[in-house]
């Protein structure tokens, strides 16, 4: 009784699962333009709960947002006008995936000029060590030669 | 001996010196590292990441036409903000924050430096009438976005916002949440005063 209790909470949740995903929105009726709406969706960036896509947002902004987008699409807009009429509106920053332009350059090449920074001083450390092997040990002591010729008679 | 063993020394010196000043550097290098980080981290504290700059500042007013509140005339269109200095006030009767900066909306119909008109955002109009009788009604034009169509237009996401719009119909300005008292006296009155000479 109890595994069935379970089988039908499982398969319940199974049943459930894509509602989760989306939230209840009227998709377009075209299957490939509402797969294209969803992937733009994706990339834009709920305003209000800033780490989210508008895809998985149910604020109802982002809800606004995802009837503008099938809106469009329905209207036969490219993607790239889509998104432009959204970036009209609401700026750069609602591209999860920001534009690589003057002001983003330090956000697209900053990490690559750190990683060939930290590279290049790898590269300066590991060759003045080179130059510079370790020094010669200290000669040995007279009481340690004596030592080590006593050793060595001693192999023999 | 004692003469090659001299400038042997003064070498060797001159190289411990060298050596002492790198390792000096290399000591100070954390320190330098985490004052830059430090300066980036506190300049972080005091920016707001919900202030998301407006994609629309320096550019027209969307066009757009929409109806007055029921037995409230007149609406708001975007021909309206033309003429003079216009602020835009987005504001709901479910918004919090609209109350708190409610009070010096008055203050700014009360000196009659600018035309005030406001935008009820998603709000039902009965809701946003009992508001205005509530609180007061500063606006000279109310136009009733009730689906947020305009509010888009705008690039509203969050309630309440203010935009600043000169005689030509351009938006100078936006301020996101609330307006208060610093805001008013330092931003909004001084920036009001240059768009109105």
């Amino acid at each position: 009784m109890k595994r069935f209790g379970l089988g039908c909470l499982l398969a319940l949740m199974v049943a459930i699962a894509p509602a989760w995903a989306v939230f209840i929105d009227t998709p377009l009726g075209d299957p490939a333009a509402e797969a294209r709406a969803q992937r733009l969706m994706q990339d834009l960036r709920c305003l209000v709960c800033q780490n989210q896509s508008i895809r998985d947002s149910n604020a109802s902004l982002a809800r606004d947002l995802r009837v503008i987008v099938r809106e469009r699409i329905g209207a036969g807009d490219s993607d790239e006008q889509a998104m432009a009429y959204i970036v009209n509106r609401y700026g750069d920053w609602v591209l999860l995936d920001p534009p690589f332009k003057l002001t983003t350059l330090g956000l697209w090449i900053g990490p690559f000029v750190l990683l060939g920074l930290a590279g290049l001083g790898v590269v300066v450390i590991l060759r003045r060590r080179r130059q510079q092997p370790a020094p010669a040990p200290a000669p040995l002591s007279a009481q340690e030669q004596a030592r080590l010729a006593a050793l060595l008679d001693e192999t023999e | 001996m004692t003469e090659t063993e001299h400038p042997a020394e003064t070498e060797s010196t001159a190289a411990a010196g060298a050596g002492r000043s790198r390792r000096l550097f290399f000591s100070l290098l954390p320190l330098a590292a985490a004052i830059v980080v430090g300066i980036f981290l506190f300049r972080g504290l005091s920016l707001d990441p919900r202030n998301i700059p407006s994609a629309l500042i320096d550019k027209p007013v969307p066009n757009f036409k929409l109806a007055a509140l029921p037995d409230r005339p007149p609406g708001l269109a975007a021909g309206d903000l033309k003429g003079d200095v216009a602020l835009v006030n987005v504001f709901a009767s479910w918004c919090v924050a609209c109350r708190a900066e409610h009070p010096l909306l008055m203050d700014l119909k009360r000196r009659g430096v600018v035309a005030l008109h406001g935008l009820n955002y998603k709000d039902r109009p009965g809701d946003a009438l009992e508001w205005l009788g509530r609180h007061g009604d500063p606006y000279a034009r109310v136009g009733a976005d009730r689906d947020g169509r305009v509010g888009i237009d705008f690039g509203v996401y969050g309630v309440p916002e203010t935009f600043i719009i000169d005689k030509n119909g351009t938006i100078v300005e936006k301020i996101i949440g609330p307006i208060n008292e610093t805001i008013l006296k330092e931003k909004l009155l001084p920036l009001i005063a240059e768009l109105n000479r």
